[in-house]
């Protein structure tokens, strides 16, 4: 057999004693990344096969955990696809002000840029305080970094180009208070945000919602595990509800095609229409 | 070596692999600054039933949004599509890495993108590329490395190399920014050395 075949079965094998020894599911994930993660993982610990790796991150812990984040770093900006945000404020927003309350999904929220910038179109759009924003991911570390809402200064840099492409009506900087290097998100933004753990590939439904953003999350998934989490949005969303994927993900060819009407192809936007 | 019918282009460094003998599944293409071009150019030379798929990471600003691959396909008799996510790849096409995301390549025979972190600064990289599709094609990979400033895509071509595949570079003399095919060349990691029409029809005769 050649290397590279033993090394696909070891992937395997390890993904099947993370999940078994504690419970971290990277089984159904995108595998072409995942293994290139797994060889960057190996090379940077020194270890000289995956055999060897399965081996300790069967006894240790620590390095199971280490693994776990490699596996899921995230890797988001604020306004990320400007265009997509235009496109909400003008062919979303409308729509989520005819209800008197809404609720809003941002599903593997990451470190949580795109949930800010969700907050913040929202209250240019004074409609913020009608909101109720659940923001969700599976990784803690990411979790707890987007609670905190700091930021490097490069990030936003970055973000402040975004924002005006996206139609920003305010300085960006109206928005964040500079600490030494870095920034922290105003508090009024994290007002109406609930931070909740939650795991696409083994978590159901916790609340209906009107506008579930889920961008660049199902990329790193293989087809099971996306018509999983589209099944998941699906009956969490409502009669008229939206659904906002990445702009290189697509409806087509799932199993929930035909329960969606396109808003926007471009920016993917998508609402859920049963007939 | 000794290749008779592939003398024509004799390889500037010895030609590792006897080309027609083998069935090639798949073309992946690594550019740069200078490398618009130089693809237009390559790609106009293929025929229009040209039996391979053709994956290309060709480094863009951030906010191209398709652009770049349209204007592709405006000059190529392939169809051209700036890749999406689980897109199945199909022989004849062309596909190219979306500004922003990474382009991989599944074993099963279809496109995955991810935004992970950059690569040589760099997303789309070519190292991302070249090294997925070395795993998923192995021997049967042609890879080309174009014009470029920086050193992306050596360290693919170091694992194409190793998993058995060919290797082919822009000659530098020709190249609007020779940084990139340098830095391939330098690493012994490149089979053959080609002018942009020379390469035209390597690929073309490759898969004849």
């Amino acid at each position: 057999m050649r290397d590279i075949d033993t090394e696909q079965i070891e992937i395997e094998l390890l993904l099947e004693a993370l999940y078994r020894a504690y419970g971290y599911d990277f089984r159904s994930y995108a595998r072409a990344s995942i293994e290139r993660r797994t060889r960057q993982f190996l090379s940077r610990k020194g270890i000289k096969t995956v055999s060897e790796m399965i081996g300790k991150v069967l006894r240790e812990k620590d390095l199971s955990s280490q693994l776990a984040q490699y596996f899921s770093i995230p890797v988001t900006e604020m306004f990320r696809d400007p265009f997509v945000f235009r496109a909400v404020r003008e062919q979303v927003v409308p729509l989520l002000r005819t209800w008197p309350h809404f609720k809003v999904w941002c599903a593997g929220c990451a470190t949580g840029e795109e949930v800010y910038s969700l907050a913040i179109l929202l209250q240019e759009e004074d409609i913020y305080e009608r909101a109720t924003i659940y923001a969700t991911d599976f990784n803690d570390v990411s979790l707890d970094s987007a609670k905190e809402g700091v930021y490097s200064m490069e990030k936003i840099r970055e973000a402040t180009i975004n924002y005006q492409h996206a139609g920003g009506r305010r300085s960006f900087a109206d928005y964040y208070m500079a600490r030494y290097d870095a920034v922290v998100m105003d508090n009024r933004l994290k007002e109406r945000i609930t931070f909740a753990n939650h795991n696409l590939a083994t978590d159901g439904v916790f609340a209906e919602t009107h506008l579930i953003f889920c961008r660049n999350v199902l990329i790193y998934f293989d087809r099971d595990l996306q018509n999983r989490a589209l099944r998941l949005y699906t009956d969490s969303l409502v009669h008229g509800g939206f659904l906002c994927l990445g702009t290189k993900e697509n409806l087509q060819f799932t199993e929930v095609t035909d329960l969606y009407r396109t808003i926007n192809g471009k920016a993917k936007i998508y609402r859920k229409w049963e007939m | 070596m000794g290749d008779v019918e592939h003398s024509r282009f004799v390889p500037k460094v010895p030609l590792s692999i006897a080309g027609a003998a083998k069935r090639w599944n798949a073309v992946a293409i690594g550019a740069s600054a200078g490398g618009g071009g130089a693809l237009r150019t390559i790609l106009s030379l293929l025929p229009g039933d040209y039996a391979l798929p053709i994956l290309i990471a060709q480094h863009l600003h951030p906010d191209d949004n398709g652009g770049f691959a349209e204007n592709l396909a405006r000059d190529v008799s392939l169809p051209v599509t700036s890749a999406c996510d689980k897109q199945v790849i199909q022989a004849g096409h062309i596909y190219v890495a979306p500004a922003n995301y990474h382009m991989l390549v599944e074993r099963n025979g279809y496109i995955a993108l991810t935004t992970d972190e950059k690569v040589n600064w760099s997303r789309p990289s070519i190292d991302v590329l070249f090294e997925s599709a070395a795993y998923a094609w192995r021997e049967k990979l042609i890879a080309l490395i174009l014009s470029g400033a920086n050193s992306d895509g050596t360290e693919g071509l170091r694992t194409i190399k190793k998993l058995g595949g060919i290797a082919l570079a822009q000659d530098p003399g020709t190249t609007e920014y020779p940084a990139m095919p340098w830095s391939a060349i330098n690493a012994g990691v490149v089979d053959e050395i080609l002018t942009l029409h020379e390469i035209g029809q390597r690929l073309t005769e490759l898969v004849g």
